[in-house]
């Protein structure tokens, strides 16, 4: 038996939710005041995933960096490699908004993909 | 003969953009958006974090990719908008219009009339000049805003080791942004006995990183002569005086400051309109506007907004009212001033309000009100009160300053001799 207090992020009350999990296995959630915060109770204690945002270079851009995203959530555990990833990458311009910039980010089955348009620069 | 607009927006960011879409969707009304970056979306662009958009468009966008679905309407809609364009002043001619006097390098000094004009400069950040910190003067200390630009649009590091000051929302994203660029961020201290940031932003970016947010404590110190060493945190008592003997200094070469916002009204104020010392923005009626006639606010320069998707929503009827009020002044109708109104008086809780007027008259059946907590209320009850009648009464698990609230004031719970409005929050 074990037991994890998380902070519920679903809505502002922020309740504090007590986890029990058996072999990993999820068998109790209590301090949630509704379904939403069972659920996330759940997920958050055993596969807790985030989006992971950051930026990528650009070279001859009107800016030096591309907002990204990654195209579904990550494992939490795998942030660092994604963000190793991204750190690796650069792109020329232009990047528009919903380019790929890399596929399978560090074996995650996400894309890395821009949230920015990012023109080619006069100047350059 | 010069062009006279029906509206002027100041400010092309994410109040800005809404609010002329808003006055271009009603019929044969023009509208020009004043941006003095070099492109549309105002803060949006360096807010490269997710979560935004999940009540305007049922998804979860980042602020670039959300600006970028409102800088789309705006071009469907041939909105013209001058960039790199600063507003100067902004006056009233002898025949009664708004002169927005702007300067820009293609145009020079221009003077643009229009029959309404738009608020939409947002806010700033407190600096460390209004913050009375003690210390030294060395480079390596940012507002936390400043080094979100330099991080997410210049590709810039500000600094490895740090300490923010302020948990609010934009100190929050920072630890994370620091952290996932390499830095070690090693404390964020709090000054109040409670995080002005969302709930989500204190999982997802300090407890997943295991940075410490230090509650009750404030910067005592700052050292190092040419750039920054360490900085000396101290725990705070009940009135938020440091408590001797509770000093740690951290060693580090950058802080970064979250300690609050402040709308733009310098223009505002230029101009004569009356701001709220509570929120910093201007007081408006139920139609957004101003108490100088035709003059509207919206977004982070009426009162410091927690969602981008109020914003929107506000903005764009600030936008309608504006349309609204520049066809009615093509047509020499009835000056707004004439009509009666009663004031919104915020109480026992309740910091503050916007709209702070109501006109009867010119309500809709509905109208969103906003109001923030002065501090955390748990179980407690919401009440509105019709001079002394209540026409208002919700049950609230929980207030939080850092949450801005809603209720919506209906138009049929008015009686017609109505004085005064209060909103206060009862303790049960």
């Amino acid at each position: 038996m074990e037991t994890k207090n998380l902070i519920c992020i679903c809505c502002p009350l922020g309740c504090s939710l007590s986890v029990t999990l058996k072999n990993g296995e999820v068998t109790a959630v209590s301090g949630n005041s509704c379904p939403r915060g069972a659920d996330y109770g759940r997920r958050e204690a055993t596969h807790p995933t985030r989006t992971v945002t950051s930026t990528v270079r650009v070279t001859g851009g009107t800016l030096p960096v591309v907002s990204v995203k990654t195209s579904a959530d990550i494992p939490k555990a795998k942030i660092g490699s994604v963000i190793e990833a991204i750190r690796r990458l650069s792109v020329p311009a232009p990047v528009h908004i919903g380019d790929v910039l890399l596929k399978n980010a560090a074996g995650t089955q996400a894309d890395i993909v821009a949230t920015k348009n990012i023109e080619v620069s006069e100047h350059a | 003969m010069k062009k006279i607009y029906d509206v002027i927006v100041i400010g092309g960011g994410p109040a800005g953009l809404a609010a002329a879409v808003a006055v271009r969707q009603q019929p044969d009304t023009d509208v020009l958006i004043l941006e003095r970056d070099s492109e549309l979306g105002g803060i949006l662009n360096q807010c490269i974090h997710n979560g935004f958009g999940l009540h305007t468009f049922r998804e979860e966008l980042t602020g670039p990719e959300y600006a970028a679905r409102f800088i789309r309407q705006a071009q469907e809609l041939k909105i013209p908008c001058k960039l790199r364009t600063m507003v100067l002043d902004l006056s009233r001619t002898p025949e009664g219009l708004l002169l927005v006097t702007a300067m820009n390098r293609e145009d020079g000094l221009v003077q643009l009339p229009a029959r309404a004009v738009i608020l939409a400069m947002g806010c700033r950040e407190r600096p460390r000049g209004a913050l009375n910190l003690p210390g030294f003067r060395p480079a390596g200390i940012y507002t936390a805003g400043t080094a979100q630009r330099l991080v997410n649009m210049e590709g810039l590091l500000p600094g490895k080791e740090v300490v923010i000051l302020g948990s609010g929302d934009i100190g929050l994203i920072m630890a994370r942004r620091m952290t996932l660029e390499g830095a070690r961020v090693k404390a964020v201290a709090e000054l109040m006995p409670y995080s002005g940031g969302l709930q989500r932003n204190i999982v997802q970016c300090l407890e997943d990183f295991d940075i410490p947010l230090k509650l009750s404590h404030t910067v005592v110190d700052i050292q190092g002569k040419d750039r920054v060493t360490a900085v000396t945190l101290a725990q705070v008592g009940p009135e938020r005086k440091p408590i001797p003997g509770t000093e740690e200094t951290i060693p580090c070469d950058t802080l970064l400051l979250s300690c609050g916002l402040i709308p733009e009204n310098e223009l505002s104020s230029r101009l004569g309109v009356d701001l709220s010392p509570v929120t910093g923005g201007p007081q408006v009626n139920e139609s957004l506007e101003t108490s100088v006639p035709g003059v509207f606010a919206c977004g982070n320069v009426l009162h410091v907004h927690d969602l981008v998707d109020y914003v929107s929503e506000e903005a764009a009827r600030a936008g309608a009212q504006a349309a609204a009020y520049a066809r009615e002044q093509g047509n020499a109708s009835l000056p707004s001033a004439a009509v009666p109104a009663v004031p919104l008086i915020p109480a026992g809780g309740v910091r503050y309000t916007v709209p702070q007027l109501v006109r009867p008259a010119r309500m809709e059946d509905t109208l969103p009100v906003r109001f923030r907590a002065g501090r955390v209320f748990e179980n407690c009850l919401l009440s509105v009160w019709a001079d002394d009648v209540c026409i208002l009464r919700q049950p609230k698990r929980k207030l939080a300053p850092g949450e801005m609230q809603q209720f919506n004031l209906k138009k049929s719970a008015l009686p017609a001799d109505l004085k005064a409005i209060t909103v206060k929050v009862e303790e049960a």
